[in-house]
């Protein structure tokens, strides 16, 4: 195993008058004050976000523009600082995704607890819930900072689908070989 | 000249005739910037001399090990990023590889690489923040503004890598959060390339300065006896002269694939301590260039542990199978086995442990956490006596310690 011991060599007297290193220091501001800025005039300019990041949670539509989450509840289950509350709810047996047969009736995410760790995100067996790129939440009262289901699906918006598989089942349950 | 102090008439004197002073206790902290968080310092002191010194700990307390036994092992991931702060990436891996050790899981080769590298950059992210916090105790001001500006270009690979700057929760049990994006090692790589001579400029501004020497050189002194005594680990371990670094002597996650030396100190002051964590920059570095040049392909996570990590996304979407085990997961937690599991990873501020019980299932029974931070504390009523309050500040920032994980 190498260990190396660091070395600490007495000062010599040149380096005990202390001048070279005000030389070595101005050289060093002298050269970060020529350089280009380091730091960013915020509001104004921003950051730019890199794919995956994990922002506000959001919930989102699919292309079609059905509301993808089901009401599993895996999410409320996982989410460690309990953020999420979910009221289940029925699909109208007329509605056009009658098959899907739940939605949530009422969605709450508090972002006063929520610590933006996706485990949601993670879990959901749907790809209804997405943590986006919006990383400022502000409010004046607590009741502000809870996102209820149109806040969230005005966060969300509708992201591009690979899947469809809700109406793939209902191809299939059409054509007769559902399982 | 400064003008001798004449003691009133009235002033006591003790048993050979010498004025005495009254002996005043002061506290420092738990708001204190020199005292790195929330730790509070009960002082004694006999003028500007330390006669006695009571870490006063807890103000941070969340009852993390408590809280582990109430959810599943893969919902605690987030709250390791909460321990030590300053190196969340380094937190999650010790963690995951506690749990995985205790199902006897071994990860794939690139999933091993990718904890390395992430570790060593935690480890540089923590002890550049280490440094600027230090120089600033000192004095120095433009370190903390350099050592910064470092720290922020690591900042935004970990954003890249896990989708947050500081709480990464990056691992899972029996993998990763996800694999890394394109490119991603190629930019760490840049960074190498371009850290090393900042680093030198940043430690050149300080290592030869008398200013600063004489605030560090013969202050606060820990014996290798010492140490050890106290269980100090980390730097300031190898500060005192002792070559223990878990990374070596017990390696994990491909550990001894690597080739780095570990820097030690003579004689266990302040700046034998600040020389040590300079030094380990630079060996981490050497790591994560060796890491990324034979980074390997293949997978990330432990693809046959299906009771442990979840199948892949697009599986659960459209397979009924993979769906149920999902939900199996989430709702049940990483199946362990029952039994006991005791795992230390080399953290950039000590020896991390995990010490897990499991009656089987996916909750630990018990889940103790040895911090670094907490033992490392424990040598101040010994090592602050006899200096002066100043030397106070000087030995805080030289301990370099996190109140997150010393109160958890
Ligand atoms: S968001 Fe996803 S996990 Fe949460 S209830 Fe809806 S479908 Fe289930
Ligand atoms: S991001 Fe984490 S904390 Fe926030 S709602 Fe999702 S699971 Fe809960």
């Amino acid at each position: 195993m190498a260990v190396i011991p660091v070395s600490r060599k007495p000062l010599t007297l040149l380096e005990r008058t202390y001048l070279p290193q005000i030389a070595g220091g101005l050289k060093t501001t002298l050269k970060h004050f020529f350089a280009p800025k380091d730091t960013m005039e915020y509001p104004e300019e921003r950051p730019a976000i890199p794919a995956g990041y994990r922002g506000v949670p959001t919930l989102v539509f699919d292309p079609h523009g059905r509301e993808k989450c089901v009401s599993c509840q895996l999410c409320e289950f996982v989410c460690p600082p309990k953020a999420i509350r979910i009221t289940p709810g029925e699909i109208a047996a007329d509605a056009p995704t009658a098959h899907v047969e739940k939605a949530p009736k009422e969605f709450e995410i508090d972002m006063l607890r929520c610590i933006y760790c996706g485990l949601c995100q993670e879990v959901c067996p749907e790809e209804a819930i997405w943590l986006q790129n919006v990383y400022t939440t502000s409010g004046y009262s607590r009741a502000e900072l809870v996102n209820n289901k149109q806040k969230l699906y005005e966060l969300g918006g509708t992201l591009p689908d690979t899947h469809f598989k809700w109406d793939k089942k209902k191809a299939a349950e059409e054509g007769g070989n559902a399982h | 000249m400064p003008t001798e102090y004449t003691f009133p008439d009235t002033a006591a004197k003790n048993a050979t005739g010498e004025f005495e002073t009254e002996k005043m206790s002061l506290s420092m902290g738990p708001s204190h910037p020199s005292t790195h968080g929330v730790l509070r310092l009960q002082l004694e002191l006999d003028g500007e001399m330390v006669t006695k010194c009571d870490p006063v700990l807890g103000y941070l307390h969340r009852g993390d090990e408590k809280i582990a036994e109430n959810m599943t092992y893969n919902q605690f991931v987030p709250y390791t990023d909460r321990l030590d702060y300053l190196a969340p990436l380094a937190n999650n891996v010790a963690y995951a590889i506690a749990v995985e050790r205790l199902a006897k899981l071994e990860m794939p080769p690139r999933c091993q690489a990718i904890r390395v590298i992430i570790c060593e950059m935690a480890r540089i992210s923590a002890h550049l923040l280490g440094l600027g916090a230090y120089g600033i105790d000192v004095g120095a001001w433009s370190i903390f503004l350099y050592t910064f500006t470092e720290r922020e270009k690591l900042y935004k690979l970990f954003e890249e890598l896990t989708g947050a700057r500081f709480t990464t929760s990056y691992t899972r049990i029996g993998g990763l959060q996800r694999d890394v994006p394109e490119g991603w090692t190629a930019k760490v790589d840049a960074f190498c390339d371009q850290f090393l001579p900042i680093l030198d400029e940043i430690l050149s501004l300080l290592t030869r300065n008398k200013i600063f020497m004489d605030r560090t050189v013969d202050v606060g002194i820990i014996s290798k006896a010492d140490a050890i005594a106290y269980g100090l680990t980390g730097p300031n371990l190898r500060g005192s002269g002792v070559p223990l670094d878990l990374r070596k002597d017990k390696p994990y996650s491909g550990y001894e694939q690597y080739e780095f030396d570990v820097p030690v100190g003579a004689k266990g002051d302040c700046y034998d301590r600040y020389l040590c964590r300079g030094e380990e920059m630079k060996q981490s570095v050497r790591i994560l260039k060796q890491a990324i040049a034979k980074f390997p392909g293949g997978d990330w996570y432990a693809k046959d542990a299906k009771k442990i990590f979840a199948p892949p996304k697009d599986k659960i979407l459209t397979s009924m199978e993979e769906l149920i085990q999902n939900f199996m997961l989430v709702t049940e937690g990483p199946q362990m086995p029952a039994g006991e599991v005791y795992f230390e990873a080399e953290n950039p501020k000590g020896a991390l442990g995990f010490f897990i019980v499991s009656k089987g299932g996916g909750v630990p029974y018990r889940l103790k956490i040895r911090a670094p931070s907490f033992c490392n504390l424990s040598i101040l009523p010994k090592v602050c006596v006899g200096s002066l309050v100043s030397d106070v500040v000087s030995i805080l920032g030289s301990l370099d310690f996190v109140m997150g994980e010393a109160d958890r």
